[in-house]
């Protein structure tokens, strides 16, 4: 089929590009990173003592480590050209009432109110680098949920807190982990007790304003046994021509016989470094379900992980990724089988597209020991043109011989007997390739809340349009 | 609103291979064609080229669509203005539910607007309506397009979608094909009754290897291609001889009367008996 518009993305149509002033901020950090703005950062937050020691610890750590070499290129991103804080406004809104409006403004383009009156329970929604509104069902504070911005968890449950933070993923892990832990802001603190199931889902929603703005939320979710959440992050970004650096840590612990399910559809705006550490210890016949879904960004490198600690722990990671003209989506998974009896399945698809890269960077390793582990990794890569191209690197560290694992990859491009059995029907070439797309992603978009899988095909029907090939 | 299909002299071929060979045909609004023919006759390659398929190059002839160029359009171009195939093989697209593919064919063939689909429940209703009609399992709506389908499943799906987007001229390739006796029934008094519906103004091309259907699908015109033309036509009886005198048979006239023929021509019949005239 001829080549129609290979241009697909214009900037312009970008559904999210708009932002509001940034005069409003209460207080802006200087640019770049030293001691002193972390010191800056912990005092304006009036933290306590050992989060500013693990702060200080962290930034020692980031400036010892090498950037990493492998993955996408995070050379270009400057360091020292970034604000490392931004509080928008005092306070913590609990009702919308309590919203500033320029914020609220923000929120109603996203839709973010008619969401709140359908169905959400609590929305924790991070404007800038501070969470201004948050609110949760009363019946969950009844039942001891705890669903907080990062910045009022510390404050709010400090012991709990400061057992589990940094325990998933230490500062030494890589140097964007250093970095986040140096200058953390914002992000969700989740806790649930012993079999509480919490049945609507927990959502928070992300916003970059500034530019050069740099966001470096911390999340921490931690499920007691048997308890069961599932916490949704939908990301959307505006569109600005320097570069961003977005570099989040996320912590999961899973307790015995608990189940978490974390999905994220994040859009972040073209020019945004999306290097994040999402990481989950699982223990006995606990389940992590990782949901990943990544559009937008220049280069995203995200590898969320379940390190499966006891028997019968299960791990769950679908994840998807759409990379078209100058973006790089560099997604994956890691499942770590360090007990007998644990069971993982990855399920990855990539669309690359205008010259895009996409593809899929995999760990699979048993440990001796983790007899009769299962493990089966898919990943499917679909190709919209001969400009594009989709990388696969699995990886198998297997040290014992009683487990099953399978690996299944395919590289496929839209075939030109779909499009045209969709064509006979009277569906133009654009829409039917949508429809193939659409449908090559379906087993991860079932797996979304419908309205989030909604946005998702919307927000690829955006990327694909004018797109033929 | 009347249709006419105009067919004359049309060559095709697939990958440097030549299948039609001069096919001339005309289907009009009202008119119940079969088009026969042993396998391998360019049937169906005949139906893609009609629908656009790219797989295809016409090499030379002109298709008039309602006195429009019809291979110069977009296939989807071609299905909106009203033309329809009920594909011998059709394919399966994986992740998409039968309901949101037809509602966006719906939606196009009708001219809703680009991301104005039909509503929902108008869908819906006429969706239950022929899904009823048809006596297909409705949980077929919930599956995707083909996917994990039975030969039988796919052909009645076809009609189906015929029914859904009441085409002006329709072209069902070798739809009996897979079906037992009960589903041939069903599916002709469905094609039977979206003939009634349009006013008796459908106008349908058959194609098919066995009578059998032409029982209850009653053709006005039969037609027998051989070799990427077509070599005989008559009326309903027709069928009915060829089923005697089987393909075989056919062959075997053609090749000895075309042996008897220098150089290439267009096969004609008179009654029983085929020549090639220059
Ligand atoms: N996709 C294809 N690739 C190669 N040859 C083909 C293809 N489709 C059809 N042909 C050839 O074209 C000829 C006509 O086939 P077809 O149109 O399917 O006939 P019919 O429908 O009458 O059985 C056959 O010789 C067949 O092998
Ligand atoms: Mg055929």
């Amino acid at each position: 089929m001829a080549v129609v518009n290979p241009l697909g993305i214009d900037l312009d149509q970008y559904r999210y590009g708009f932002h509001d002033p940034v005069d409003g901020y209460a207080f802006r950090s200087e640019r770049g990173l030293s001691r002193k703005v972390v010191e800056q950062i912990s005092h304006l937050k009036s933290e306590p003592d050992w989060m500013r020691a693990y702060r200080l610890h962290s930034l020692g750590v980031f400036e010892k480590k090498p950037m990493p070499t492998w993955g996408g290129n995070v050379g270009e991103i400057d360091l020292d050209n970034i604000y490392y804080y931004m509080k928008p406004t005092e306070g913590q809104g609990r009702t919308w009432d309590d919203v500033p409006e320029n914020i609220k403004r923000t929120f109603d383009r996203l839709g973010i109110p008619e969401a709140e009156k359908k169905y959400l329970a609590g929305v924790g929604a991070q404007y800038e680098s501070e969470v201004v509104y948050h609110s949760l069902r009363e019946e969950w504070t009844k039942q001891g949920v705890v669903f907080l911005d990062m910045d009022s968890g510390l404050r709010e449950h400090p012991d709990i807190v400061k057992e589990y933070f940094g325990t998933v993923v230490p500062p030494e892990d890589n140097k964007f982990a250093a970095l986040n832990s140096a200058v953390w802001s914002g992000g969700s603190f989740v806790y649930v007790p012993a079999g509480v199931h919490v049945t609507i889902p927990l959502q928070a929603y992300f916003r970059i304003n500034a530019q050069n703005m740099g966001q470096f939320e911390r999340t921490l979710i931690v499920a007691e046994p048997g308890a069961y959440v599932h916490y949704v992050e939908g990301c959307t970004a505006p569109t600005y021509t320097s570069d961003s650096l977005h570099s989040a840590v996320v912590e999961i612990i899973v307790k015995e016989g608990a189940r978490v399910r974390y999905t994220t559809i994040q859009n972040w705006s073209k020019n945004v470094y999306n290097l994040v550490t999402k990481r989950a210890v699982a223990y006995r016949d606990a389940t992590m379900e990782w949901v990943d879904g990544n559009l937008g960004s220049k280069l995203t490198m995200k590898y969320p992980s379940v390190y499966m600690l006891e028997p019968g722990a299960k791990a769950e990671i679908l994840s998807v990724a759409f990379a078209g003209a100058g973006q790089h989506q560099d997604p994956g998974g890691k499942v770590i089988h360090a007990a007998p009896h644990t069971q993982s399945s990855v399920v990855s698809k990539s669309i690359s597209k205008s010259g895009g890269r996409a593809g899929y960077r995999g760990l699979v390793k048993v440990y001796p020991g983790a007899r009769g582990s299962k493990c089966a990794v898919r990943c499917d890569a679909l190709i919209l043109d001969d400009q594009s191209r989709s990388d696969t690197y699995p990886t198998m560290e297997i040290d014992e011989d009683d487990v099953q694992v399978t690996h299944e990859a395919t590289v496929s491009k839209v075939s030109d007997e779909q499009l045209f059995y969709l064509m006979s029907r009277g569906i133009n070439q654009d829409e039917a390739m949508n429809m193939i797309v659409r449908g090559f992603i379906e087993p991860i978009s079932r797996e979304l809340p419908m309205e989030y899988s909604v946005e998702l095909n919307r927000l690829i029907g955006l990327e694909m349009e004018g797109s033929v090939g | 609103m009347s249709a006419e299909l105009l067919i004359k002299n049309l060559w095709a071929q697939v990958e440097d291979k030549v299948i039609l060979k001069g096919a001339n045909l005309a289907v009009r609004s009202g008119e119940i064609h079969a088009l026969m023919g042993p396998n391998g006759s360019g049937k169906t390659t005949l139906a893609h080229v009609l629908m656009g398929n790219p797989f295809y190059q016409v090499i030379k002839g002109e298709v008039l669509y309602n006195n429009e160029d019809l291979l110069a359009m977009a296939p989807d171009d071609r299905a909106r203005k009203g033309l329809f195939i009920a594909f011998q093989y059709p394919v399966s697209i994986p992740g998409v539910t039968m309901a949101s593919f037809l509602r966006t064919a719906v939606s196009a063939r009708r001219g809703y607007e680009k991301d104005h689909l039909m509503s929902l429940a108008e869908f819906q209703k006429l969706a239950r309506a022929k899904v009823e009609e048809l006596q297909v399992d409705p949980a077929v709506l919930g599956r995707y397009v083909n996917e994990g389908f039975s030969g039988g499943e796919k052909k009645r799906a076809e009609i189906l979608q015929m029914a859904l987007l009441e085409p002006e001229i329709a072209i069902m390739d070798e739809t009996d094909s897979g079906l037992d006796v009960d589903a041939v029934k069903i599916v002709a008094a469905g094609v039977n009754r979206m003939y009634e519906a349009s006013g008796k103004k459908m106008g349908v091309l058959v194609i098919t290897h066995y009578p059998r259907i032409l029982k209850y699908i009653k053709p006005t015109r039969v037609h027998v291609m051989f070799d990427g033309r077509i070599v005989t036509s008559g009326d309903a009886d027709l069928a009915e001889e060829l089923d005697q005198i089987g393909y075989d048979g056919i062959r075997a006239q053609y090749e000895r009367v075309a042996a008897e023929v220098v150089g290439e021509g267009e096969v004609r019949s008179a009654g029983k008996v085929f020549w090639v005239q220059h």
